[in-house]
Formats: structure tokens, sequence, C-alpha cells
């Protein structure tokens, strides 16, 4: 036996992980994949992150669609649709969405896209893409374990699929299903199999992100190429790794609560339940507290925001430095105020509480606490406008979604600020200011940073361009009717109007509010079309799109654009190049930009 | 040899990082169990929990254990692959042990009268059951690594003399041990 084998394993895993990839991946690494091993079972953190891309483009066109159905409901209430009836039957008698299946389908589309789309689909595709091309490594830590992690979420996807199919329907008491309705079934339709489905879907789902996320923190920080200090990564990596931080350290809490739910649905025991009566029958349970839940909740919950948000805030910062071709504006302090939004994360998820009958000395402490979040985020806006401030813009798709994440961040972080106090949110609590106020910031936002990630490393994933029409009218849309659909709700919201009802035509004081809810109805319909065009432009060019010619199209500095226009399983044919700068050289010394694979020259300024 | 060596100690192995980190992503889920167990206590109608006398002989199990697969490392380490596949197997099989004497400590509580779940079921039991079933459930992921370890020692065909996979399994098992060590102190400690 050979002492390097003794010390170190490598040569014999490698017989059993042949996908490993931090081992010196052989040189031009061609050989013959059948179409199972390249297309569904990959390794290949490429091909693994067009996976969640992809089933993530799906959900989002499912989630998207219920929004579109339970708009038309709010917005055209005295109307009635035969063709809902046509499809969903008993749930749409007469053409009109029942309260049951209203439920349904809002409690759908929060899951899906908080889940589904914005947490698997953002983190999932981008962490997977770029984490091993910007860093400069072969793959990831454990292939195996990344095509795991695709797969359960497959699995979680199939099951929240099929509960769309049962006949007592998915689970419908809201995104955040708060016990007690969550765990009786006899309290409501959606809370019989539906919520089962979920339960187990949810289960999958975390699984999946912790096996993504483990990978994705031991990466970063083992399999960075020489040279790559960790301050000198782009932002993006800095971003991702901060989410799976937080994911890998919240979602196991989810768990617990969500094991919890299951002994108290399936067991009879009573974690949640005590002294209830439903429908006349007195339940046995008793002693349980249902706050217990909220807590163990949003401990994730609001951790939850921040991994949704954080990938796109990464990716902005790296496309808005390198379309205003200059350095991105206080590097350090963007990764100091991620770090700081990290850490705030898990300290401020009560202020979802404020009126469960939270102890008001303690809820100062989270108003404070929340409030004190305004902080880094304030520092990122900053540095995202002093970075465009006198640059030399260019507008690609890219550039225009990010900076469409910038002012919806600031719209919508604003908002935040009024809710955060504990006082005010005794007026807004489950009124549409909320609904508002996280659409914007979360939701859109984080669409936005989506959309520009996919704009500007499509040609490095497909070796093709999007069309650029549909995406100038992709974003106008967009961006002009997601202002069109959250900002009037405001108005409603603090005029009072609440969230979760299917028809507000009998309730006078709503009324006024009519006219407007049929236009952000109409509004909603025009910008889910326009998605439906980014999805045929985004299926189109994968085929057809016009061809990548050069390895660097955007003039980029980062690593990944060093390699092939197609890059190949090992994503360097040769070395893997050393990397002697940080990210950010745009503009220096007379010259536009300067990759991180070029050493220092002799008589080169400071940056 | 030596040299390999503490080239090989400045750098962590990936696999192993990664475990680390998911023994952290571990933690905070009995973290978040065990808080909403303080949480519960303070409410009303709170029994208080006898420990049984089947956990202490289940303590004792999986700390035996601890030391076992900590002998098969040192065995491997020394190449004696035939007292390392048995100390391998042994550790499984107090694996195994463990868990059936949990079982056994939580039907000594159906003996007498006290209901984990189901209708008359208290929260203190079920969290008793809860808390120490995940854990459990995780003591078991160790014993199918541990197998799946065991039977590639037992193959012929892919001679691995690694003893990366089998660090990272030990590390798992006294991780395993001492959550459990907690626990234990924990409920004895918040009845």
């Amino acid at each position: 036996m050979s002492s390097e084998t003794i010390s170190h394993g490598h040569a014999a895993e490698a017989s059993v992980h042949s996908h490993d990839s931090h081992e010196a991946h052989g040189h031009d690494h061609h050989h013959e994949e059948s179409f199972l091993s390249k297309y569904v079972f990959s390794t290949d953190h490429k091909m693994i992150g067009k996976q969640f891309l992809i089933t993530g483009i799906i959900w989002a066109i499912i989630g998207g669609l219920f929004s579109v159905l339970f708009r038309l409901q709010l917005g055209y209430p005295e109307m009635s649709f035969p063709v809902l009836e046509d499809l969903f039957g008993k749930w749409a008698a007469g053409g009109r969405i029942s309260n049951e299946f209203y439920y349904a389908l809002v409690t759908m589309h929060g899951t899906i896209l908080v889940f589904f789309v914005l947490t698997a689909g953002l983190s999932g595709t981008f962490a997977n893409i770029l984490i091993p091309l910007q860093i400069g490594a072969r793959d990831m830590a454990s292939g195996f374990m990344n095509m795991l992690s695709y797969w359960f979420f497959f699995l979680a996807s199939v099951v929240m699929f099929a509960s769309l199919f049962i006949q007592t329907g998915p689970a419908s008491g809201g995104w955040t299903i708060y016990p007690p309705l969550s765990a009786l079934g006899q309290a409501s339709e959606g809370s019989k199999l539906g919520m089962d489905f979920w339960l187990i879907s949810m289960a999958l789902f975390i699984v999946s992100s912790l096996l993504g996320g483990l990978n994705y923190i031991s990466t970063i920080l083992n399999l960075r190429t020489k040279g790559m200090s960790m301050t000198r990564m782009p932002l993006t990596m800095w971003a991702i790794f901060f989410t799976a931080v937080l994911g890998v350290l919240s979602f196991p809490v989810l768990l617990s609560g969500a094991v919890l739910l299951l002994f108290d649905r399936n067991l009879g025991t009573s974690f949640y339940l005590s002294e209830i009566v439903v429908k006349g029958e007195i339940l046995p349970n008793e002693g349980g507290s249902a706050i217990l839940f909220q807590h163990l909740f949003w401990f994730l919950g609001h951790p939850e925001v921040y991994i949704i948000l954080l990938p796109a805030m990464g990716m902005v910062s790296e496309i808005l430095s390198v379309n205003s071709r200059k350095p991105i504006f206080g590097y350090l302090a963007m990764v100091g105020s991620l770090f700081a939004i990290c850490i705030l994360a898990f300290l401020v998820w009560a202020h979802h509480m404020f009126v469960t009958g939270l102890n008001p000395f303690l809820g100062a402490f989270f108003v404070l606490l929340t409030l004190l979040i305004a902080v880094p985020s304030a520092i990122k806006v900053f540095n995202w406008l002093t970075t465009l401030w006198r640059g030399n813009i260019r507008f690609t798709p890219g550039m225009l979604f990010s900076i469409g994440f910038v002012s919806l961040f600031i719209s919508g972080g604003l908002t935040g600020i009024f809710l955060g106090n504990s006082t005010l949110d005794i007026h807004l609590h489950d009124t549409y200011f909320v609904v508002a106020h996280f659409h914007i910031v979360m939701g859109v936002a984080s669409f936005f940073g989506m959309f520009a990630g996919v704009y500007h490393w499509f040609p490095k994933m497909y070796g093709r361009y999007l069309n650029n029409t549909m995406a100038y009218i992709h974003f106008w849309v967009t961006l002009v009717g997601s202002y069109l659909i959250f900002w009037p709700m405001h108005y409603s919201g603090l005029a009072g109007m609440p969230r979760r009802y299917t028809d507000w035509s009998n309730w006078q004081s709503f009324n006024q509010f009519q006219d407007m809810n049929r236009f952000i109805s109409t509004v909603a319909m025009i910008v889910f079309a326009a998605q439906l065009l980014f999805v045929f432009n985004f299926f189109y060019s994968i085929f057809k799109g016009r061809k990548v010619t050069s390895t660097n199209p955007w003039g980029a500095n980062t690593l990944e654009w060093t390699t092939p226009i197609n890059p190949g399983h090992g994503n360097w044919p040769g070395d893997i190049p050393e990397v002697h700068r940080w990210a950010y050289d745009y503009g220096k010394d007379g010259r536009e930009f300067i990759p991180q694979t070029e050493p220092i020259g002799a008589d080169e300024s400071k940056h | 040899m030596s040299e390999v060596i503490s080239e090989q100690k400045r750098k962590i192995h990936p696999h192993k990082f990664t475990l680390w980190v998911a023994i952290g992503s571990i933690l905070m889920m009995f973290a978040g169990l065990t808080s909403a167990y303080i949480v519960k206590r303070s409410q009303a109608s709170w029994l208080m929990i006898e420990i049984p006398m089947m956990f202490w002989y289940s303590t004792a199990t999986i700390l035996a254990s601890s030391v076992t697969v900590q002998l098969a490392l040192k065995a491997l380490k020394k190449r004696e692959m035939i007292n390392y596949r048995r100390l391998l197997l042994v550790t499984a099989v107090l694996g195994v042990l463990f868990i059936a004497l949990q079982v056994a400590g939580f039907s000594q509580f159906a003996a007498q009268d006290i209901r984990l779940i189901g209708a008359g079921s208290n929260a203190s039991y079920s969290f008793l059951l809860a808390i120490s079933g995940l854990h459990g459930v995780h003591v078991l992921g160790g014993v199918v690594a541990l197998v799946v370890i065991a039977i590639r020692a037992l193959n012929s065909s892919t001679r691995s003399y690694s003893s990366v996979p089998l660090e990272i399994a030990a590390t798992y098992w006294h991780f395993v041990d001492a959550l459990w060590i907690y626990l234990f102190i924990f409920f004895t400690w918040m009845k």
C-alpha cells in the first residue's frame, strides 16, 4: 500500500464516485454519455442548474396562472366564466370560483412561488450553474449529492402537483399553514389529504434544499481555484454562500415544526391543539399551543425571505458592475451588508406575529431589530446607485432587469419600514398593504433578479442569446405592470381592505375599490401574457437563438467567461485558470476591463 | 508518509467539511425542537416526565458503539481488515440495539398507562417521543452508512483502503451519540 492511498483516499474513492470532480478531472473530457446520464441523471452542475431552471419555469407558469384565475374572481365578482366550470368542475360551479377553491388557489400560488420557483428555481439554478464556473472548480464538492438535490426537488414537485388533483383538493390554509386549521381534517376540505401531500412535499423539498445548500457551502469554501481568495470572489458567490448558510440553518427548524404538525394530524397528539370545537364536535386535545407553530414556522419563514432575495442581490451587483463598465462601489461594504442581513434575518421572526398577543415589551425589541435591517439594505441601494453613477451604461436586457430590481427593492423596502412598526401593524396587519409590500420587495424584485440572471448568463448556458426585442417588451410590460398591480393595493390596504376574501361586493366600506380591483386584474392578465412571451423566447432561443461567437460576449472579468462557449463536464479543457485579482477591474488604467486571470502588471495602480 | 499527512491536514476533505455543515444543520433542527419543548413546558397542563430505566441502558449502548467505531477506524488504519470488519458490524448491531432499547423504553410507558399519542396524550410525553424518534431516525441513517461501508469492505472487487468514508461515518456516529447525551441530560433536567 502506498502512503498516498493510506492518508489520502482520493484514488481509491474515485472508483466509487467517478464524477466527484474535485479530483484532477481529466483534460478534454469527452467520454460518450447516454441520453439518460447526460440530460436526466446528470451529475454535471451545469445540467443540474438547467434542470432546476426549467422545472422552476414550469412551476412559475402554474403558480402565475393560479393568480390570474383568482384575480379574475376578485376583479369581476359578478361575472361568471363557464370555461372555469369546464376546467374545474365543482370547484367553479356556475363559472364562479368557490370560496374553498379560492383558498386552494391562493395557498398553492404562495407555496409554488415562494418555494418551488423563487427558492429552488432561483438559487437552485444559479448556485449550480455559477458556483463552479465563478470560483474555478471542475464541479461541485459532491456531484452525486447535487443530483440527489434535484431529484428530491423533482419528487417534491410530483407530490405537490399530484395534490392538485385529489378529490378534496390541495392544501388551502394559506402558504403559512397555521394550525389548528391545517391540523384538523374536519375543519376544511383542504385540510384533509391535500394537507398531508403538502407536508410530505415540503419535507422532500427541505431535504433537497439541505443537500443543495451543504454542497454550495462546501464547494465555495473548499474548491476555489488558486489565487481565488474569499475577497476576490464575485458578489454573486458571496450572496449564494450566505443564502446557503441561511437555508441550512433555518430549513431544519421548519422541518421540526412540520414533523410536529404531522404528529398532530395523524397521531392525535396535542402540540398545537387545545380546547377546540369543530362543527359542534368537542375535540379531546388539550394543552397545545398554536402560537408555538408560528414561532417555528417564522423562524424559517423570515430567513426564507432572504433566501429568495440574496441570490437576486448578488446577481444584480455583478450585472450592474459589468454593464456600467465600472467596479462595484464598496465591495467590502456589499459583503458586510450581506452578512448583516444574514444575522438579522434570524432575529426578527416575531415581527410576523405582532398581533398574536405577543408581549408588547418583547415586540419593541423585534421592532428595533426589524428596522435595523434598513441599514444594510440602504448600504446596498447606495452602492448600486453609486455603481451606476457616471457609468458607461449598456442597456442590455439583463442590465434593465437589474436596474428594475433596484427600483422595486427601494419601493418595496420603504413599505417594510411601515410594517416593521408594531403599532402600525395593528392596523395594517392582514390587509392588502402587506400583500403589496411582500409582492414588490420579495416576489417581483426577486423575479427581476432571476430574469436579469437568465438574460445575462443565457449565452453561457446554451451558447446562444435570447431575442432582444422580445426581452425589451418583456421588461417594460413587467416593470410597468408590476407597479400598476401592486401600487394601488397600498391604498386599499391603508383603507383596511383585508386579504383572503373572495368577494367584497356586499361590504360597503370597500365597494369604492371595485374599479381598482378590476384594473389590477386586467393588468395582471397582461403581465402574465408578457411572461409567456419570455417563456417562448427562452425555449425558442435554446434552439434558434443568435449564436454566441466569442467566449466573453459581455466583456466581463469573471472566470465563467474563460471557459469555451459550450463548456463540457469539467468546465475548462486544460488546467483551471489561476486568479490574480478581484472581479471588478473595469475601466482601470485606461483599459475597459481586466479579467481575473490576468496577472497584476508592474506599474498597475491600486483599485 | 508524515509529509503527506501534514499536507492533508492543512486542507480538510470537502466531504468531511460537508458533514460538519450538515451537523450544524441537524443541530438547528434539535435546537428548534428543544426550545419548543422549553416554551411548552412553561405553559399549563404540563406533565413531569419520568425517564424510563431502559434509557440508561440505551445510553450505555450508544456510548459503547462510539468506542467500537473508533476502534474500527484504528483497525482500518493499521490494515487489520478482519478486525475492522468485525468492529464495523458490532457498531452497526449496537446501533440497532440502541433503537430497540429506546422502543422498549417507550413500551414501558404503555404499561404505566401513559399515552404518548392519540386521545388523552399529553404534549410532554409526545415531545419525548417525537424528539427521541427523530434522533432514532438519525441513528438509523448512521447504521445504513455503516452497513454500506461494511458491504464495500466485504466486496472483493472494489478493494478500498481509503479511511475517508469511515472517518466521515465515525464523526457522524459520535455526533448522534453526543446528541443523545445532550437530549438525555436535557430530558432529565427539564422534566
